[in-house]
């Protein structure tokens, strides 16, 4: 999870920005009169959530949770309230990672390209996401290292980034197979290939791991630091989780394989023919980030998209999750992700899961966002109705208690509608988002 | 229709075993898929798009055309009808403009017939030539309730050939076809230049080489017209587009930028051409021009992205079309990679998410696409004389949720998934 090395600085920046967030978190907040969605347990009609310093406080009834004194309250009367998206697959924020140097870049970092005040990152806010897995693409067997944002106010990855417990930058690593890896050499040119080279990878990594190992307990020299072998030993320790690309059912089992001889942690993303083997999919208890398109094709790998892929997954007890993929899909109608999984059969709380708690354990946030109890992070949407209709729109976004989009203030209406100001050629100024005085 | 509120289901209400049994009623009746002298198509709802909708009502197809529509109660039914059953009924739909048929879902070389970069100017391609109705993406789109395409030859050249309107059969070229030639496509803006492979250029350049094309080929027509010896030889591509000057077909400019559709609207008034404006993501920034002249627009995807040309796309174009009294229908449009086509049902359904009426929502793929299509006398609305094709659906069309039970089209049932 962490990156690596850890720069001394960030943990202290960490701290600041924890201050800081703390303090825009008085007076608590009152969410009053929505039909809340917890994800967790069953909706609650005429609820209360109450967030202060930046987690749920309490959640419940109307007649069942007091307001504290000086709380501000917000009118939510008709409205559903439910937890912050996740999107555990975006391109937002123009990613990039590796070159066309080579095929696999563990050392090459997402956080070293990614701009937060691209229009798209506000874009996200305007859908309801909150939580967002912003990756490289799929055109390397391993393009490099991700990132998990918390879609908070602030104009550096530094401020926007997820951390863990040293305060180091979390974030997986992204890998992919198939059609989109393959290309002239030094690229693969065919399946068996791609897995040699990826297998190549880890064999090397592994004995970089155990010479270090052996040097730190007094038997040889420490070997010369390698960013890329060092980032690759972290995902052969499970501290960094492989998400990998893949669509067609036996590029998935391909990838189970590999998982099978290293050993480290996966999350399978797009999945298209997750359906044709959803049964060896769940026996290895892999989760699956579905990217949902409206039509198949676009590539010969994936003329197997259907609808039903979420369904089917769901029955065979797989951990399923969605994403936008965003450009694939646009941010600000993530909600269809779950409406056209609905629509293939999956269950109404599978799919509200798979926007929500599901996408946040694939980060490993599963205790801290992705559903509405106490304690966690008060990452909320203001939906305008039901998430499953496609009437309904978000309307505010708040993450861990602090506003950060609202429909009816005039500088965040193009981001949600488009319009002049919210494309991709212009640049977000956030300059005076949500009603806390801005920035 | 009625737009439903927050969290509301539809009026219909779905229960799973109205469900079941409309699903069972097709697949008994439809799954043949083989003609029938007479169906009778019952909806709890039926959206006739020629009036209110009515509740519990049937249309009666014969021979492939509506003989009645209107309530069950009042309408006889032929003895020996094949009787359909669905929540919701609504006139088979239509995608205002498609490149499906000529561009197939495998994106391959093989299937991709949607544009010849070889010539900026090739009015003379002809959509008949290219498309296939055995393509998938024809099959998904009818699977969806689409029995109406607009489709041909792509955005992307100058002029970069003809469209056509196919019904969408599995069948023959010849017999899915409605309107062989339908317009001349043609893109101006970035879309139009080459990118320094040759002329255009630059937007000046793509305008020049416009009017002399649409110059060359008023020539030809009135040198056609003089005396049998001074006759020019027959020129194919001065013939299609002397089919545009006489008015014959119009002219589908794909544009998106203000400044492009200005353009446009000064040829047209130049040569007199029938116009009809394509994508249009800066639509609300000439919508007194759009007014002025008359000009109907077929609206880019609602879930179009809003980069490059269309950077200022908004999912409201829709709404504001359809404030400012300015004929519009939405379409599925052309997509380079994923997805490879949109549902002209899903993004009307964003639309009426974000300001149009649910009613002008479902217009806008059904009797006004007709319309701007020139096609309304026979597809568009459920009304007697009109060809007999009804999409039905357990819920409300705009739904994301609601499936498409099957279509019936030109009187024969079709459920194909």
């Amino acid at each position: 999870m962490r990156s690596s090395p850890p720069i001394a600085l960030l943990p202290v920046l960490a701290a600041a920005l924890l201050a800081s967030s703390l303090a825009a978190q008085e007076p608590p907040v009152a969410f009053v009169g929505a039909r809340l969605e917890p994800v967790t347990a069953p909706a609650i009609e005429d609820g209360v959530l109450v967030a202060h310093r930046g987690t749920i406080a309490a959640i419940g009834p109307r007649d069942d949770v007091t307001i504290p004194d000086g709380a501000r309250v917000v009118d939510v009367s008709g409205r559903v309230l439910m937890p912050g998206l996740v999107c555990t697959h975006s391109h937002v924020a123009r990613p990039s990672g590796g070159d066309r140097s080579a095929p696999i870049h563990p050392d090459c970092r997402v956080i070293d390209a990614i701009d937060v005040l691209h229009p798209s990152v506000h874009r996200a806010r305007a859908g309801g996401l909150t939580t967002l897995h912003v990756m490289p693409g799929s055109s390397h067997l391993l393009s490099g290292q991700t990132v998990y944002l918390k879609l908070r106010r602030g104009d550096s990855v530094e401020e926007l980034a997820i951390r863990d417990e040293d305060g180091a930058i979390a974030g997986a690593m992204k890998m992919a197979n198939g059609t989109n890896p393959q290309k002239d050499p030094p690229f693969p040119e065919t399946r068996a290939r791609a897995a040699a080279l990826v297998r190549r990878a880890y064999v090397e990594a592994e004995e970089y791991r155990e010479k270090v190992r052996r040097a730190e307990a007094g038997d040889g020299e420490a070997p010369k630091r390698d960013l890329a072998l060092e980032a690759l030993v972290e995902v052969l320790d499970g501290k960094r989780v492989v998400h990998h690309h893949t669509h067609r059912h036996d590029d998935i089992l391909t990838v189970l394989r590999l998982r099978e001889e290293f050993g480290f942690r996966l999350v399978l993303q797009h999945v298209t023919g997750g359906w044709r083997v959803a049964e060896e999919i769940a026996a290895a208890g892999v989760p699956c980030s579905l990217t949902i398109v409206d039509s198949p094709g676009g590539k010969q790998e994936v003329r197997s998209t259907r609808w039903e892929n979420a369904a089917i997954l769901e029955r065979a007890g797989v951990n399923v999750g969605f994403n936008t993929d965003d450009p694939i899909t646009d941010s600000r109608v993530y909600l269809r992700a779950a409406q056209l999984a609905v629509r293939g059969g999956m269950s109404r709380a599978g799919a509200l899961r798979g926007l929500t708690l599901a996408g946040a354990e694939m980060l490993d946030l599963g205790d801290r966002t992705g559903s509405l109890e106490v304690g966690k992070d008060a990452d909320l949407v203001v939906l305008s109705g039901d998430p499953l209709s496609v009437y309904t729109k978000p309307r505010q976004t708040w993450v861990e208690g602090v506003k950060v989009f609202d429909i009816e203030d005039p500088a965040d209406r193009a981001y949600a509608y488009g319009g002049e100001g919210a494309g991709d050629e212009t640049t977000f100024h956030g300059c005076c988002i949500g009603e806390e005085g801005g920035r | 229709m009625t737009r439903h509120g927050d969290g509301a289901t539809t009026r219909t209400g779905r229960s799973p075993s109205a469900v079941a049994a409309a699903l069972l009623a097709v697949v008994a009746l439809l799954g043949g898929g083989t003609a029938a002298a007479q169906v009778a198509v019952f909806g709890d709802v039926v959206h006739t798009m020629a009036g209110e909708p009515i509740e519990d009502g049937v249309v009666v197809i014969a021979d492939g055309k509506i003989a009645a529509v209107g309530p069950a109660a009042t309408v006889a039914v032929p003895d020996g009808s094949e009787r359909v059953r669905a929540p919701v009924v609504a006139p088979g739909l239509i995608d205002a403009h498609s490149v499906v048929g000529l561009a197939g879902a495998q994106n391959q070389p093989h299937d991709q017939d949607q544009l010849d970069r070889s010539e900026p100017l090739q009015p003379e391609l002809r959509a008949i030539d290219a498309y296939d109705p055995g393509e998938p993406l024809v099959d998904w789109l009818r699977s969806l309730g689409v029995t109406t395409l607009h489709t041909g030859h792509a955005p992307g050249a100058l002029i970069s050939g003809q469209t056509m309107i196919v019904k969408t059969k599995p069948t023959t070229v010849a017999d899915a076809t409605l309107v062989p030639f339908a317009m001349v496509a043609c893109t101006l803006g970035e879309g139009a230049q080459s990118g320094g492979k040759g002329p255009p250029g630059n937007r000046s350049k793509a305008a020049a080489m416009l009017r002399g094309a649409l110059l060359a080929a008023r020539e030809y027509e009135d040198r056609r017209g003089a005396d049998a010896e001074k006759r020019p030889p027959r020129d194919l591509r001065h013939e299609a587009l002397a089919a545009v000057l006489r008015g014959e077909v119009p002219l589908l400019v794909t544009v998106h930028r203000r400044h492009d559709v200005r353009t446009a609207l000064r040829i047209a008034e130049e040569f007199e051409v029938r116009l009809v404006l394509d994508g249009m993501a800066e639509a609300v920034a000439v919508l007194d021009e759009l007014r002025e002249t008359g000009t109907p627009v077929l609206l880019h995807p609602t879930m179009v992205r809003p980069s490059g040309e269309r950077r200022h796309a908004s999912m409201e174009t829709a709404a504001r079309l359809r404030e400012a009294g300015i004929p519009f229908a939405i379409q599925g449009g052309y997509e380079s990679y994923v997805p490879k086509t949109r549902y002209v049902g899903f993004e009307a359904g964003i639309a009426a998410q974000n300001g149009l009426a649910p009613d002008d929502a479902l217009a806008a793929i059904t009797l006004d696409a007709a319309r701007i299509l020139g096609v309304d006398d026979r597809v568009g609305s459920l009304e007697v004389g009109k060809d007999g094709d009804v999409a039905l659906f357990d819920g409300d069309p705009l739904e994301t949720t609601t499936r498409c039970l099957g279509v019936v089209l030109d009187g024969v049932p079709h459920l194909d998934r």
